[in-house]
């Protein structure tokens, strides 16, 4: 069974999944990072794959992915530091980046390595519905990778059940119509669309993206949701110059989320 | 063979809307729109009546006598450097701001280089009382204070963008992220034929006037309506998307694609995307760009900010993949003498871009008796520094 499928089967709620940019802080983090998140209770992971043009993100994620590049980070790098990962993590571990370093290396051998490594899922936000379905959907199928794709305010109902029956996973509800880490807070349009789509009773489950940056937000979210995903609120967490070790920066932070305050 | 997008968007294994969900409304709105309103008979007399009182069209198309002399053929100058703000930019902004007001936008933004577009931008939303705002690379904000200040006067919002190299690509990303954040009330003008389907298709419409008026004064002039050769310089390819565009399926008709090589094709400086570039995707279309291993972008470089571009339009791409066009690349300093040789021969002072067109005529194996007409798509105005500069003058 797919690791994603297996949590939401023991988890119904307040499923927590954190998106990290791979090769940030440091080159080598990555894995001590994913280790650090899913012992101090992350639920998912979402491994940024850095990119040169981040159409879709704010300037929290376009830093943490210029800084990334900057330190050496490549997909054949990310994939080479995740060799071992499996030994020590059990979560769901999904990669999250733009197209083109994915064509580059070759879809096939992109989904490869996924496979190979224990990757459950794979998002890319600038692949369009359309063009999954017509020329990779095969693939992800044949590997055992999921796609989650991406819904937002403004997608329509009979394009909402569309790309619900083509993700895999689960769906990803954009939150706001926005670049990631530009809201910090949910307001009444974002909770009538949560509310919207939770009575849409979708067969796949959903998890709420942008704009979740603390326990209210993330609270709120999971009202709607089976849960949600923190991005750039936790890239801040860690990207601040602190006299405290990654690990104890990352267990404060989800303590964060989790507690209130 | 066509030249033309499929109903995907697509050239042939070019082009398409790699464009994340959060834009989808948008660009399906335009999509479904633009060839409906375009094609309006309310819309073309708008078009056509501001092109002609406002921008100056059509733009002279002028046997330049001293430069045949020297270069042995028989050259045309297409004058879209007579064009109102400088250039051919013009003609896009114009179509896309009666767009916009089709579609009921109250909020324009645009991503701009050397600034021509943001001045074309600025330009239509003053005559029009439409909201704008430019966004424009850090580096370039500093490079081309004459232009940003003339978007001042205009009424224009002015955005440095300082992500990335800070300069076009980044200003691009920045405004396809307003988009993002904007997605009701804001129409995108972009500047060239980039980004996704429908704008490369869109564009090249728009700019199209070029080659339709190229045909009818050839005409007059030759008694011929097409050349034997027709050369334009290349950046994202409107001005040679649309001088080319009613002799894409004439093979009569050598297509001449003139690029940035910056310090030299193999110099590492150079925005030579055709030449260079590999398929990838850059601002929501497939096209040719200039890519490492790893499938990151590449910042180019070339003297002319208009030309720095590290993709290049998608039907460009197909135009080159196919052999359609040739594509040669100009330097930096072959630019500058193009440049001075215009000047020097025919008193007109060329754009740094439009001067990369000149530059390779000299390679272009046209005969005594052969027709050739050069897009002189921009005026030097916004060069003058680099020209003073550079020239030693």
């Amino acid at each position: 069974m797919n690791r994603i499928d297996h949590l939401f089967k023991n988890k119904t709620g307040e499923i927590l999944s954190i998106y990290i940019t791979a090769g940030y802080p440091g080159l080598n983090d990555t894995s001590a990072l994913i280790k650090s998140l899913a012992r101090h209770g992350a639920d998912m992971i979402e491994i940024g794959i850095p990119f040169s043009d981040p159409l879709a993100d704010g300037p929290v994620i376009q830093k943490s992915s210029q800084v990334a590049l900057g330190n050496g980070m490549s997909l054949r790098l990310l994939f080479n530091q995740l060799e071992e990962i499996r030994h020590v993590v059990d979560i769901p571990l999904v990669m999250m980046g733009y197209l083109n370093p994915v064509l580059k290396m070759g879809m096939e051998t992109f989904l490869e390595n996924c496979q190979s490594i224990g990757i459950d899922g794979v998002i890319i936000p600038d692949l369009p519905p359309r063009e999954y379905a017509s020329l990779y959907r095969e693939q992800f199928q044949s590997f055992g990778i999921y796609h989650p794709l991406l819904i937002t305010p403004h997608t329509e109902v009979e394009r909402i059940d569309w790309i619900a029956g083509l993700s895999t996973g689960f769906i990803y509800l954009v939150a706001d119509s926005a670049t990631t880490g530009s809201k910090s807070s949910l307001g009444p349009h974002q909770l009538e669309y949560f509310q919207r789509i939770q009575k849409m009773n979708l067969s796949i489950p959903s998890l709420i993206g942008f704009g979740i940056s603390n326990h209210e937000t993330f609270s709120a979210a999971c009202g709607f949701a089976h849960g949600a995903i923190i991005g750039s609120a936790f890239i801040n967490a860690i990207g601040q110059e602190q006299r405290e070790t990654l690990d104890n920066r990352v267990a404060q932070f989800i303590k964060g989320i989790k507690v209130e305050e | 063979m066509g030249f033309e997008i499929d109903k995907g968007g697509n050239y042939g294994e070019f082009g398409g809307a790699y464009i994340p969900e959060m834009l989808y409304p948008n660009i399906r709105e335009l999509e479904e729109n633009y060839v409906k309103i375009t094609t309006s008979e309310q819309f073309k007399n708008e078009f056509s009546k501001l092109l002609k009182d406002y921008a100056g069209r059509p733009t002279p198309l002028f046997k330049a006598e001293r430069l045949s002399a020297h270069f042995g053929m028989n050259i045309y100058l297409k004058r879209e450097d007579l064009n109102h703000t400088g250039a051919h930019k013009i003609n896009n902004t114009i179509g896309q701001i009666l767009v916009a007001r089709h579609l009921g936008k109250k909020r324009i933004i645009a991503e701009t280089g050397a600034g021509q577009h943001g001045v074309a931008t600025a330009t239509v939303c003053a005559l029009h009382g439409m909201h704008c705002i430019v966004y424009m690379g850090a580096l370039d904000v500093e490079r081309q204070a004459p232009n940003v200040k003339k978007m001042k006067m205009l009424g224009a919002e002015v955005v440095p963008v300082h992500s990335g190299n800070k300069t076009l690509k980044d200003a691009t990303n920045e405004a396809i992220r307003d988009w993002i954040n904007h997605p009701v009330e804001t129409h995108y003008i972009i500047g060239s034929v980039v980004g996704p389907h429908p704008y490369p298709d869109m564009v090249t419409r728009f700019q199209s006037v070029i080659s339709e008026e190229i045909k009818v004064q050839l005409s007059e002039k030759t008694g011929r309506d097409y050349p034997d050769y027709l050369v334009a310089c290349v950046g994202g390819g409107s001005n040679a998307a649309g001088a080319y565009f009613h002799y894409l399926e004439d093979e009569r008709v050598k297509l001449i694609s003139a690029e940035a090589a910056g310090m030299g094709v193999n110099s590492g400086m150079t925005a030579a995307t055709s030449l260079l570039g590999t398929t990838g995707i850059i601002h929501g279309s497939k096209t040719l760009l200039m890519q490492d291993g790893d499938g990151q972008i590449v910042e180019p470089y070339s003297i002319s900010a208009g030309l720095d571009y590290p993709g290049v339009g998608p039907l460009h791409a197909w135009l080159a993949k196919t052999g359609r066009a040739s594509v040669y690349a100009a330097t930096d300093d072959e630019a500058l003498q193009a440049a001075l040789l215009c000047t020097r021969m025919e008193g007109i002072i060329p754009a740094l871009e439009s001067a990369h067109a000149i530059a390779i005529l000299d390679r272009i194996p046209a005969g005594r008796e052969e027709t050739v007409v050069v897009n002189l798509s921009g005026r030097g105005d916004k060069d003058m520094e680099t020209y003073i500069d550079k020239l030693g003058l």
